[in-house]
């Protein structure tokens, strides 16, 4: 920790600024909560300008992922439309992204913001790529409806380093019309794994280009995402706390591989799920030919206005719901002299106008609890259903999450692999071998 | 290379006395008008190059590989020799070994046999040839990345055309999976690799085929050669400089191998396709350990050092036969 040991100017007068921050927030922590909504503008009136924010006609730079560039770009195009401050986002390839972070963190070349995929925020928390903002983050006035599994995913040694950016939550999507076709009540979305299966089963049924199902069959983010949601369902974890050891050769887990299994032998899902590796997953569904299958909320506006589609949460085996709390994270480099503007684009990004009027109205999950039920969301029952899903939902918590889970040649891909195309027996090896990668 | 190695003692002589007529002969030139002081002025900006790009990276990579040297958090301390240690213990290193020797076989025999085989076909001046050896030539000037991406597009069962062509004809059940099978993903990538890089080869070869005398074929065709004779003992042997060139450039490219599969294949099926380089990759930016992948990155470097020089040893050989 050749630059922990030696901290340059910038992080030293930061960290100063952050403990000035903590001890002026929690003043006006006391304050705000008194006074209301008086209080509910900001610091009021701190000198530090650490916990309100400066807009200075300051250029940001700003990274984030192609997965969720959409949210980003819009929530950055509508700061800048009514700031001073401007913000430049730079789109990295989704894949790319952890390389890009890692290099630009070693060169200390990263921007003023960067947003993270929620998985990797404890590595980079821990790694110390982000500005602690434990004192910002309490000085809001809705800091306890901040999504509360980002904000833990952000959380290293009691610090917070991270507000969510855009949320993007595993549902399951099913075609309305399919549905109606098979026989199958449209209203009526499965609330079991089992009920999924005989859905899935009915729609393939249909024949003439229609399948029931679709899946990343080579994809380990895909099933990160879309898998254990109907583990957590059943109450069940994946891995420990701490993310050091896995559990995904549990007996809950294996019978949730098990209807996989089965929809890649019965030709349930549609041809090429075994090659997916995440590039074109999403794109198989809104072509209407897909009976029911889950899919990142961040599509729901992608959508196509002829599809009749509905969405659910994701079933366990027995019945229960889950999702996967995923989407990106975003922070403030540890590096960064620009962190009072910094912080006053990420203050905005969490207030009422950006989360209803930016993300709601584009059709996405809002960042906050006790925005859920907003005017936009009302519109869309849909989008009321997934809003409620955050509170439900858990983001998974591992240091060594994308060595093991997201690396195309990690141990998660082969237990995947394994369990659903080749050798089941060899479950209880792979997990050993996550637990490995885990505790590396 | 006997007449390029006597070149410089040559052109030196004829400036000798156009130097020494220049300077007078009883004062000793200032030394920077010396002939070592140019020569050093001359070499320093290719030496600097070199230093900056060449040999601080490599002693760097040394180092790294000596030492703890996490991605996000920097050198930590010196750890030798836990990053090779460490390298031995994984599952993936000796398959991948394995399979890069295997994708450079394939590889430097088809590359070789097909760009061999255009070479011959567009040898002649002849109508129509010059639209055929630019067609030939037309994939080489595309960068490797951009055309993984188009076999990308082309071979994927969601978004390409051809997938499920032979389905569309009732040739089959289901679309075709160019990238399903570890067999089919190293059929298919070397298949790009053929596309991409056949048409340079055949560049290389056709300077080599057009280099060698009317007279030779003349003299074998007065002697009664018959054509398969001819290209036996004729084309072939005059032909191996540029053989064993082609041969060195596949084989060094091959075993470097990286692009192709990180975008077509990312080392799938079930790690069927990981390459060597994809495991540095992997080792630096999946596992964000710069240590254990600069380690890869030493070994990787001998075993090229010591398979160039038993291919350059090849190719003196076959330069003086």
């Amino acid at each position: 920790m050749r630059r922990a040991a030696s901290p340059p100017g910038p992080v030293r007068r930061m960290a100063l600024a952050a403990l000035a921050a903590a001890v002026l927030t929690t003043l006006a922590a006391g304050c705000g909560k008194g006074m209301g909504a008086a209080g509910g503008d900001g610091g009021a009136g701190g000198g530090s300008g650490s916990t309100r924010g400066v807009d200075d006609g300051t250029t940001l730079t700003m990274w984030t992922r192609a997965a969720t560039q959409a949210q980003s770009q819009a929530l950055v195009k509508a700061y800048n439309a009514g700031h001073r401050n401007k913000v430049e986002l730079t789109v990295i390839p989704t894949d790319d992204y952890q390389a890009k972070v890692g290099t630009a963190a070693g060169s200390k070349d990263l921007p003023d913001l960067f947003a993270a995929d929620v998985v990797f925020a404890p590595d980079y928390a821990a790694a110390g790529l982000f500005a602690d903002l434990s004192g910002r983050i309490d000085a809001l006035p809705y800091a306890d409806d901040l999504a509360p599994s980002h904000i833990k995913a952000g959380t290293y040694d009691g610090k917070r380093y991270v507000v969510p950016h855009t949320l993007d939550l595993s549902v399951l999507f099913y075609n309305r019309t399919l549905y109606e076709k098979a026989g199958l009540d449209p209203g009526e979305p499965p609330a079991t794994l089992a009920e999924w299966d005989r859905h899935a089963r009915a729609v393939d049924a249909l024949g003439g280009g229609v399948d029931g199902t679709f899946f990343g069959g080579n994809c380990g983010g895909c099933g990160v995402f879309t898998w254990w949601p109907s583990i957590w369902a059943a109450g069940e974890q994946v891995m420990n706390d701490e993310g050091t050891s896995s559990a995904l050769d549990s007996p809950t887990a294996r019978s949730v591989y098990d209807v996989y299994r089965g929809w890649a032998e019965d030709g349930i899902a549609a041809a090429g799920a075994k090659e997916e590796t995440g590039a074109t997953w999403t794109g198989r569904f809104p072509k209407g030919n897909i009976g029911v299958m889950p899919m990142p909320s961040t599509t729901l506006g992608l959508m196509p206005d002829d599809l009749d589609f509905g969405v659910a949460p994701i079933p366990g085996p027995d019945g229960g719901t889950s999702t996967f709390v995923g989407g990106d994270a975003i922070g403030i480099a540890a590096t960064s002299d620009k962190a009072d503007q910094a912080w006053d684009f990420l203050k905005w990004s969490l207030g009422d106008e950006a989360q209803v009027d930016v993300v709601a109205a584009h059709g996405d999950v809002v960042a906050r609890t006790d925005l859920a039920d907003n005017r936009h969301a009302a519109a869309d029952p849909r989008q009321v259903t997934v809003n409620q899903l955050v509170a439900k939902g858990r983001t998974p918590y591992a240091r060594k999450f994308g060595q093991t889970f997201n690396d195309p040649n990690g141990p998660w891909l082969k237990l995947m692999r394994d369990a659903v195309y080749g050798d089941a027996g060899r479950i209880r090896a792979d997990n050993e071998a996550i637990s490995r990668s885990l505790a590396d | 290379m006997p007449t390029r190695a006597a070149d410089p003692p040559t052109r030196a002589r004829a400036a000798g006395p156009k130097a020494a007529a220049r300077t007078d002969p009883g004062r000793r030139p200032p030394w920077w008008r010396t002939r070592t002081a140019k020569g050093i002025g001359y070499a320093t900006p290719t030496a600097a190059f070199v230093a900056v790009l060449f040999v601080l990276p490599l002693l760097l990579v040394g180092r790294m590989s000596a030492s703890d040297w996490p991605l996000l958090t920097g050198y930590q301390s010196l750890n030798l020799p836990d990053n090779y240690t460490e390298l031995a213990d994984g599952d993936l290193l000796w398959p991948a070994v394995r399979f890069t020797l295997l994708y450079t076989a394939v590889t430097t025999v088809l590359l070789i046999g097909i760009a061999l085989l255009l070479a011959l076909l567009v040898q002649e001046a002849r109508p129509g040839v010059g639209f055929l050896r630019t067609a030939y030539f037309l994939p080489s000037v595309l960068g490797l990345a951009s055309a993984s991406l188009l076999f990308w597009g082309f071979y994927s069962p969601s978004a390409g055309p051809i997938a499920a062509l032979p389905q569309r004809l009732g040739l089959t059940d289901e679309p075709v999976s160019f990238l399903g099978t570890p067999t089919a993903a190293l059929l298919s990538t070397v298949g790009l690799v053929v596309w991409k890089f056949a048409g340079f080869y055949m560049l290389i070869l056709l300077v080599g085929l057009q280099s060698i005398g009317h007279d030779v074929y003349e003299a074998a065709r007065i002697d009664g050669a018959s054509r398969r004779q001819t290209f036996r003992h004729i084309t072939l042997p005059l032909l191996r400089p540029s053989l064993a060139l082609t041969l060195v450039l596949s084989v060094t490219g091959s075993l470097l191998a990286f692009d192709q599969f990180f975008v077509l294949t990312k080392g799938g099926p079930d790690n069927s396709t990981v390459t060597v380089v994809q495991l540095i990759y992997r080792e630096a930016f999946q596992r964000l350990d710069l240590g254990t992948a600069a380690a890869l990155s030493v070994l990787v470097l001998l075993a090229l050092l010591i398979l160039n020089a038993a291919q350059f040893r090849g190719l003196r050989r076959s330069d003086e036969s």
